[in-house]
């Protein structure tokens, strides 16, 4: 039996058309044509806009009101195709790959001057993209000058979601046996050393073939940075000189469109399909799932690429500018996000569109978790002020289709609100908790008084997530924001140069130290010390309860060159150099042993936090803590030694060994007592920051026994790491 | 330049070659012949493509829905493809769900 539902009702311009279904938003693809459906509360006047794919001229305007054709008599007939605030039609045998859309919008309200506040900005002048467009053409190849002068910059286009995904799931690994590998796709794979041609280098494509490359490195989770739809050449920038792009939006933290995979970061960009893009990307999710690797995608909804009153007009502004943004009583763009404008995220709708396209992304593309960009404004109502219980947050906790997704806050905005450890949780959100990093980092640099301070971060911040477990912490020393590792132990200042804005822009405080010479040098020691002092932070890092996240290049011990906001750079700075794989070979080996370190102790992936006590009965707490003597930790040094029981490595449901860790950040050697084990078991080496590869690390499970166990000499900033079991014969 | 293809039905295996540009007109023609080639459940699906000048987004829709056509026990075997055709095909990542090789040489 054929449907009845797929007849035409009315005819235009020779289109057949019928009602069309207000859900879902956007375009999908029904039995013999494609829905369109777009809200609007304040618009009183919608066209559909069909464009043959690249063409500035449109094939036909068709109204969601007015005056059409009967289908089979071609009298007259009216039609209005709304339902609520909702403009919603069918277009029956359309070509869905040969088709690009917008929608035009008018209301009753005056025209709003360019560059002047006002409430409602329509204009019927403007071919707008919709905000749920699954796909958007326009930039589809990375660099390609667009033709500027083109009236629709954004081309929404349609998806066909028919992927095989031949059973693949999100993988759920627990958060706590997490580790994260911060990354840009296009930087992973652009640069020469990859490796990759042209067209594969610095896309989705690209990065599926480096898969093996992160199996070895040993993450199991990729976060990516925004993969959102952006325009790279938002605030670009010619230089003529060098015959390049300046600047570019390179980071993309400034999406265009939250339904719309990065058409530029995929190789079948050029083609420019819709479809093909969505599955570029599904397929390296489906074979990065394949090898045991997670994907969390950085997202963000703070705000959009549309700017201030000064920016262009793309989508939601143009739709219902009122509903999309946060506005002062004047009609002016608040501005929490530093960028221009704030996306209005405690608005009902605008809160339905958030989780619209998040659960668009867990079902569509099998995405394991999501970190929020400037999360705590997804907190503030329409107003900027914070809330106790905002609801956005509080549907994302219990959302039922991101019900197992990762979900985690950064948890500030550039408004001013800082809410590490304080961020509306529901038992569900982790944080980017910045309070390690800076921990760390004081600690690492010799800081004094920072022993305390470290030992609540080698704990996952118990202070800071009191009930809600070390895994709301997300640790890190370095991301993109700011230094990268290298730069963090060889500058001391920022040095911004690059980014054209005379080092004004990025931190000012960086809680970095260049080990006595800033920048570049031949001199051995500070270059020896440098690479220790890398170590360090990773081992520290590694041997951290909560979940370790680790930035690209940082494993190689790439250098920005000092620059702590790289976010416009499209060149080497940013580009993973694969030839250190070969010029670090001993650093890159110790992270590489590192990580392999954590997976292979469960005691270092505790789900709860550390209780300080003795509840399995091994004669030992689960965690304690030692100074140079054994049992007496001075927590205002700058060493710092503690001891795991292995007996109650994941709350006692495990077996491990025993791990001891003294983080000695003082400047010259220390002799250690060591802590005693029980009858039958010896203290080995797994790590030593302080001695040349290849004794700085070994493999897990060969480490050679130490020769004295009852204490040892540690050198000055050095990290020793013991496992303590039974005797080999 | 048109389309053209043709099938061949042997032991267990079924060869189909496909000449000219596969665009999104020809497509349906080329789903046609895999549905038809499907019946007979062969074990090896052979794609001759050396003289397949253009691949359109369609076509390549149409491999792909003949590798779920075909089913997981089913081998495919995309042979000769170059140029644009062979590019598509490695951008989109399909050549990593089949044995792409210059001359046909069974596994």
């Amino acid at each position: 039996m054929q449907r009845i539902d797929i007849h035409p009702t009315h005819e235009y311009q020779g289109y057949r058309i019928r009602p069309g279904k207000p859900y879902p938003f956007g375009a999908s693809l029904v039995p013999g044509g494609v829905n369109f459906s777009v809200f609007s509360r304040h618009a009183n006047y919608c066209v559909l806009v069909l464009f043959e794919k690249g063409s500035q001229e449109p094939l036909v305007e068709i109204p969601f009101r007015g005056m059409f054709q009967k289908t089979l008599t071609e009298e007259p007939v009216w039609g209005e195709f709304r339902i609520g605030n909702v403009f919603t039609m069918t277009v029956l045998d359309l070509d869905h790959e040969a088709i690009e859309y917008g929608f035009r919008m008018d209301s009753g309200f005056p025209r709003a001057a360019a560059g002047l506040p006002a409430f409602h900005r329509f204009d019927p002048s403007v071919v707008l993209m919709d905000p749920y467009a699954r796909a958007i053409g326009g930039r589809d190849v990375w660099g390609q000058k667009p033709d500027w002068q083109a009236p629709f910059q954004h081309r929404s286009r349609v998806v066909f979601d028919d992927f095989d995904w031949e059973g693949d799931r999100p993988l759920e690994i627990p958060l706590e046996d997490l580790v994260v590998y911060e990354m840009h796709v296009r930087g992973f794979t652009r640069h020469p050393s990859s490796g990759l041609d042209e067209v594969e280098g610095g896309t989705y494509s690209g990065l599926r073939e480096k898969i093996p490359y992160l199996k070895a490195l040993g993450v199991n989770c990729v976060e990516l940075m925004p993969v959102f739809e952006f325009d790279e050449f938002e605030h670009s920038r010619w230089d003529e000189q060098q015959g390049r792009w300046a600047k570019m939006n390179y980071w993309g933290y400034s999406t265009v469109g939250f339904f719309s995979p990065k058409a530029g970061y995929a190789a079948t960009g050029r083609m420019r399909d819709g479809t093909m893009v969505a599955d570029e990307l599904k397929n390296l999710i489906k074979e990065l799932h394949r090898n045991g690797i997670e994907v969390i995608l950085d997202v963000v909804f703070n705000h959009t690429a549309e700017g201030n009153e000064q920016g262009p007009t793309i989508s939601y502004r143009g739709i219902d500018n009122a509903t999309y943004y946060m506005l002062t009583p004047e009609g002016h763009y608040f501005n929490f996000s530093g960028t221009g404008n704030t996306l209005n995220c405690n608005n009902p709708i605008v809160r339905d569109m958030v989780l619209d396209a998040l659960r668009y992304w867990a079902s569509q593309y099998h995405i394991d978790g999501f970190r929020f960009d400037l999360a705590s404004i997804l907190g503030r109502d329409p107003w900027g002020g914070p809330m106790a219980n905002p609801p956005l947050l509080e549907a994302l906790a219990f959302d039922p289709i991101l019900g197992k997704c990762k979900l985690i806050a950064e948890a500030w905005d550039a408004g001013g609100l800082y809410q590490v450890g304080s961020f509306p949780a529901y038992g569900r959100w982790a944080e980017w908790n910045g309070k390690y990093r800076d921990t760390v980092r004081r600690f690492l640099k010799g800081d004094p008084g920072e022993a305390g301070a470290m030992s609540q971060a080698v704990q996952g911040s118990p202070s800071l997530y009191q009930g809600r477990g070390p895994t709301a912490s997300i640790n890190f020393f370095t991301c993109h924001d700011g230094f990268c590792l290298a730069d963090l132990v060889s500058y001391n200042d920022k040095h911004n140069e690059d980014n054209g804005e005379g080092n004004r822009d990025g931190a000012n405080d960086n809680a970095s130290w260049n080990c006595g010479w800033e920048g570049p040098t031949e001199d051995a020691g500070i270059v020896s010390l440098r690479e220790r002092q890398m170590k360090n932070a990773m081992a520290m890092l590694m041997v951290s309860q909560g979940v370790p996240m680790i930035l690209m290049g940082d494993e190689f011990g790439q250098s920005k060159q000092g620059n702590n906001n790289t976010y416009c750079l499209d060149n080497e700075l940013n580009w993973l150099d694969w030839s250190l794989m070969e010029r670090q070979a001993d650093y890159h080996r110790f992270v590489k042993n590192m990580i392999a370190f954590r997976h292979a102790h469960p005691a270092l992936r505790s789900k709860d936090h550390l209780r300080n006590t003795d509840y399995v009965g091994s004669g030992y707490s689960d965690v304690s803590w030692h100074g140079t003597r054994a049992w007496q930790p001075d927590w205002s040094g700058r060493l710092l030694a503690f001891m795991l029981c292995g007996r109650h490595a994941k709350g006692g449901t495990a077996r491990d060994d025993f791990i001891y860790v003294a983080m000695n950040m003082y400047w010259d050697a220390l002799p250690l007592e060591l802590p005693q084990l029980p009858v039958g078991m010896r203290w080995h080496v797994f790590a030593n920051t302080g001695m040349p590869s290849p004794e700085d690390v070994f493999v897990p499970g060969s480490e050679p026994e130490l020769a004295d166990q009852a204490g040892c000499l540690i050198g000055g900033r050095s990290v020793l790491i013991l496992v303590g079991r039974p005797a080999t014969a | 330049m048109g389309f053209s293809i043709s099938v061949e039905d042997g032991q267990g295996e079924a060869t189909i070659t496909l000449t000219g540009e596969l665009d999104a007109a020809a497509a349906p023609q080329f789903k046609e012949a895999i549905e038809k080639v499907a019946e007979a459940k062969p074990q090896r699906l052979i794609l001759l493509m050396g003289e397949l000048e253009f691949m359109a987004s369609a076509g390549l829709r149409v491999l792909i829905f003949a590798r779920q056509k075909m089913g997981a026990g089913v081998s495919l075997y995309v042979i000769g493809s170059r140029g644009p055709v062979l590019n598509t095909l490695k951008m989109s990542g399909f050549h990593h769900s089949v044995y792409l090789q210059d001359v046909y040489t069974p596994e």
